[in-house]
């Protein structure tokens, strides 16, 4: 009974600290502007929709991977699942929730999209050295 | 013995546990994160001590049992004081620091005597079982002591983003941790699951410190009261 209590209150914690941790992520990332050319090949023009989420995860994965960046992506991949399952079950119920939902989903999109951003710089950079050398 | 994927999640802990160590001196933030980088850096000396030991003595030696048991107590009290350097970062300007090192000498002591009080009642094996009791109940404590801590962070209006983002990583881990333990009690049978949840759980703290120390800069500010807007 003691162990279920515990249990329980938890998992409440852990999503409630994990939901701001992706959050902070999320809110870094969106200071950072797009360059014209992510945004073209990306499809983001102002606002990013959750609907092309899996489009630029894609994206990501067509370029050379940055250790340091794997986690955050991962993070947020599990927060993206995780709004999506509340959008699809809970937010149904609660509309606001719904618009809440979407709105974070689009965040989410944005994060990708600058983590698109970095890899493609990244791997210029590394062709620049390949280059020199 | 343990097998491939033991040693190769392992191995990747111990990386990310190193690589909070480097990143904290490439971004010359070393000493003000003392204890978080002590923490790390003793990890990693545990690990390398608990593969020797696992290596001379084997995995089902009561050596390797002692040793895995009281490096990891001795790495929870450690971690406890990585969080009171959270905390006196956090506190930084109200000048409670003597306050806060006083608080935690009495709460690790009450944490220590309450599992010292449980296990005399219930055990034989009393050294093993309370390094383990302790840890438990440390954990605890931490979960509880990072979710006040983040209340103090949106309360004080709390800028600084990277400080943030390792108080936010910390309790994810501690409250990942106290969940995995409460279901080892709830479904003790499922040892096969059990063995890999720990050491996946342990990679996610220094993956998410890693991050903050190399991707954050010092200076950069955050609204914290944006993080948690719920909607209404």
């Amino acid at each position: 009974m003691m162990a279920a209590f515990i249990f329980v209150v938890s998992v409440v914690i852990f999503l409630q600290f994990f939901v701001f941790y992706c959050r902070s992520l999320i809110a870094v990332s969106s200071k950072q502007a797009l360059s014209p050319e992510v945004q073209e090949v990306t499809g983001i023009q102002k606002a990013a929709s959750g609907e092309d989420f899996n489009r630029v995860m894609q994206l990501l994965h067509l370029c050379p991977e940055r250790p340091e960046d794997r986690k955050g992506i991962q993070a947020i991949g599990a927060y993206f699942r995780l709004l999506s399952f509340v959008g699809s079950t809970v937010a149904r119920l609660i509309p606001s929730m719904k618009s809440w939902t979407e709105l974070e989903r689009g965040n989410c999109t944005y994060f990708a999209a600058i983590a698109l951003e970095r890899r493609i710089s990244f791997s210029r950079d590394m062709l620049a050295q390949q280059i020199d050398a | 013995m343990p097998g491939p994927l033991d040693y190769t999640i392992w191995l990747i802990c111990t990386l990310l546990e190193g690589a909070v160590v480097v990143c904290a001196l490439k971004t010359h933030s070393f000493r003000r994160y003392f204890f978080l980088n002590m923490y790390m850096g003793s990890s990693v000396l545990a690990t390398i001590g608990r593969f020797q030991v696992l290596h001379r003595w084997g995995l089902s030696s009561p050596e390797y049992a002692y040793y895995y048991f009281y490096s990891d107590a001795l790495l929870t009290i450690g971690l406890y004081f990585a969080l009171l350097n959270l905390y006196s970062l956090v506190f930084d300007e109200m000048k409670v620091e003597r306050y806060l090192r006083l608080g935690a000498v009495v709460l690790l002591g009450g944490t220590a005597w309450f599992s010292y009080a449980v296990i005399s009642q219930s055990s034989h094996r009393i050294l093993s079982h309370f390094a383990f009791e302790l840890q438990q109940n440390l954990f605890f404590v931490g979960l509880v002591l990072t979710y006040l801590l983040w209340g103090a962070i949106l309360k004080l209006r709390e800028t600084r983003t990277r400080l943030i983002q390792l108080v936010l990583s910390l309790g994810v881990y501690f409250s990942a941790i106290a969940a995995d333990y409460a279901l080892r009690n709830l479904s003790p049978n499922l040892q096969t699951v059990w063995q890999y949840t720990m050491p996946l759980l342990a990679c996610l703290l220094p993956a998410a410190w890693t991050y903050s120390l190399l991707r954050v800069s010092e200076e950069a500010r955050l609204a914290p009261s944006r993080l948690a807007a719920v909607p209404r």
